[in-house]
């Protein structure tokens, strides 16, 4: 197999008192989806958005194509081709889309001025092609649908020809159908070879898309598994009881039912 | 992309959205979308007028002369130089209490620097004054914006601190000793009887600038044309550049018909006003213009959203408190030029109306939202409700109680607008 694109090795996170994150590895491959569930304060958000620069870890080493990626900042984690669609979507309500979509890394005129034009028709290619009937972007992001607002927080990740993507729920604010629109993204991705993270808290979400999964429980990591090699009540097994599926006694299955 | 179904699904509910969106759109919001300018600002535009004229009224004329819209103008530029700045402040969720005694600080330094300890009159002296209190107002801006971004403690305190602090600073400088007079030179930054730039000069500069807002419309139309971006009919794009050139006009011709005193030489624009629209263009240009003014308002939209971009969400805190304590040292230098002085009690108060002057102006106290032009228009408004009261010959107590309920009634309104735009 070839060389992971990603690797979390031995990450730790704690908060005051609490062991938010506790000796976790994860892994991940070009064109791969891994899925990350647990319950909600299960880690899976504290120890993706340590790969995201969000908050730097306590322990633990990330490898970016086999070499180590010392990743303090968002910026750094930008830098490395990693981009991320938070829960929040992490959008400056204010803001008109493409303002939004360059934050951080605005285009610039030859006078070190903000190139408006530029950043309004590269967001107008990449809107469209997300979706042909956004016509506002120039109005402020809180006028937008829910809908409208995803496209503007998937089209700043793969604005930037993103390697690794972390998708935060990415679905946790939908209806159905954008949902739908949400996956066939992710297989569309999958397809350039961009490597995801996909979390959530829904075992049904992540199930049909993802080539892997890890479960995460307590902050610890209950084990990675084969998607196409255990069946949900194996993986809802691991999110609930915390053990692997060959732990699992008859009473714990029983219990879940 | 192969992905029909989404553009389907995104389709639809596009027209979904669209279709109460567009019957909501009033005859106001048209015309705004015409003109470019937001309602709010119309709105506060709207609200000058009518206080200019109902004040004209009953003052039986007198507000609306040359010599009283002439000292209006100069009395608004040192509240509007600073509220320029608190417009940042304030869009990035933070507030700025000590504007008032940093002023009275900056221009203690700069009136004592002048008298006592650079060579009275050399040339050099009062420009090198200047540059002290602009870089002293940068330190004072590094002090309380580090407190606030690498310190964590919340605006509110560290500058309510700091209004304590710099009064007691300016103070300190002289013992409270007034300091005067100031250089020659020095006093027409303040606009007094020669203050001013002239009749010529002002024409030639009101045509200057209409001509460039001409240019600069067009440019900015002929880019977007390029793009081929949606673009406001041009009868609108030529309708507000003549508007534009038509205030410029009727400003400077307003300033040009206010004489020296038992002389008909026109005075034209007064330099403290000069210095304010150059305050304005440069404030204007950093907001819209520089990844600094972008990021100002994206740490006012969504400051989580805003680190998460790798913005440097603490520099740039400091940064905006280093903007608005230079900002102080030029208002400094407008007020002890235009006192002939400096005294340790300039610019007491001054926070409330600059405060006042942003947030009548539009600038929304949940952050995020305020423009420059509106800050220098609500800066008018509150300097047209005194001015107009003094004519009147009404009580400081009863002006002070008015003052305050505008400002009140302008939060008000400000929480309305944003409830009905929901």
């Amino acid at each position: 197999m070839t060389r992971p694109l990603v690797e979390m090795r031995n990450i730790s996170k704690r908060f005051g008192g609490v062991q938010a994150v506790d000796d976790v590895s994860v892994d991940l491959y070009p064109g791969e989806v891994v899925g990350l569930l647990g319950h909600n304060g299960a880690g899976k958000s504290t120890l993706i958005k340590m790969l995201a620069g969000a908050y730097p870890c306590d322990s633990g080493e990330i490898y970016v194509n086999g070499e180590r990626a010392v990743i303090e900042t968002p910026r750094d984690a930008r830098s490395f081709g990693i981009e991320t669609i938070y829960q929040t979507l992490a959008l400056a309500d204010n803001l008109d889309a493409p303002a939004n979509l360059f934050l951080g890394r605005e285009l610039m005129t030859a006078f070190g001025t903000l190139d408006d034009d530029a950043m309004e028709h590269e967001a107008r290619a990449v809107l469209h092609r997300l979706n042909p009937n956004f016509t506002n972007i120039k109005d402020p992001v809180k006028n937008m649908s829910g809908g409208q607002r995803q496209s503007v927080a998937i089209a700043r990740a793969i604005l930037f020809n993103a390697k690794i993507l972390i998708m935060d729920e990415p679905t946790a604010a939908l209806g159905p159908q954008e949902t739908a629109m949400v996956s066939e993204l992710i297989q569309q991705l999958k397809k350039e070879g961009i490597g995801i993270f996909l979390i959530s808290h829904d075992l049904h979400d992540v199930f049909d898309l993802s080539d892997r999964v890890s479960v995460m429980k307590n902050g610890r990591l209950v084990g990675t598994r084969q998607t196409a090699k255990v069946t949900k009540d194996e993986v809802l097994g691991m999110i609930i009881l915390g053990k692997l599926p060959e732990e699992e006694t008859p009473e714990d299955l029983a219990a879940l039912h | 992309m192969g992905q029909t179904g989404f553009n389907e699904i995104m389709a639809s509910d596009a027209e979904s959205e669209a279709a109460p969106g567009k019957l909501q759109l009033g005859p106001m919001d048209q015309f705004s979308r015409f003109t470019g300018l937001d309602t709010r600002l119309l709105a506060m535009l709207g609200a000058l007028v009518v206080i200019w004229v109902v004040l004209n009224v009953m003052t039986n004329g007198i507000f609306l002369t040359p010599r009283n819209l002439y000292n209006l103008a100069v009395q608004s530029s040192v509240v509007g130089v600073m509220a320029t700045g608190m417009v940042l402040v304030i869009v990035a969720r933070h507030i700025d209490l000590s504007v008032g005694s940093v002023l009275g600080f900056l221009g203690m330094c700069i009136a004592f620097l002048q008298v006592e300890i650079f060579p009275l009159g050399a040339a050099w002296n009062w420009p090198a004054t200047i540059l002290v209190g602009l870089f002293l107002g940068a330190l004072v801006g590094v002090w309380q914006g580090s407190w606030v971004a690498y310190g964590g403690v919340p605006a509110f305190v560290v500058t309510l601190g700091g209004l304590l602090m710099f009064r007691g600073g300016a103070f300190m400088i002289t013992d409270g000793r007034t300091v005067a007079p100031l250089d020659p030179t020095y006093q027409l930054l303040g606009g007094g009887i020669d203050g001013s730039i002239g009749a010529t000069a002002s024409l030639t500069l009101g045509l200057l600038a209409a001509a460039a807002v001409a240019f600069f419309s067009l440019k900015a139309r002929a880019k977007r044309a390029r793009f081929g971006f949606p673009m406001k009919p041009l009868w609108a794009e030529l309708m507000m550049i003549v508007v534009w050139s038509a205030l410029i006009i009727g400003f400077v011709l307003v300033m040009n018909a206010y004489t020296k005193p038992r002389s008909d030489i026109a005075r034209g624009i007064p330099v403290p006003v000069l210095i304010m629209l150059g305050v304005v263009i440069v404030m204007t240009f950093v907001t819209r213009f520089t990844k600094f003014g972008r990021y100002v308002f994206a740490m006012g939209g969504n400051p989580e959203a805003a680190a998460l971009s790798g913005i440097n969400v603490k520099r740039t805190t400091v940064m905006i408190f280093v903007v608005m304590g230079m900002l102080c040292a030029i208002a400094a230098v407008i007020t002890t030029a235009r006192l002939n002085a400096g005294t340790n009690s300039m610019g007491t108060l001054a926070e409330l109306n600059v405060i006042a002057a942003a947030v009548i102006g539009g600038t929304s106290l949940a952050g995020g939202l305020g423009t420059i032009p509106g800050a220098i228009l609500g800066a008018v408004i509150m300097q047209s409700l005194d001015n107009g009261m003094v004519l009147l010959g009404v009580s400081s107590a009863v002006r002070q109680i008015v003052i305050g309920l505008v400002l009140v009634a302008a939060v008000w309104f400000d929480v309305v607008y944003n409830r009905n735009r929901r």
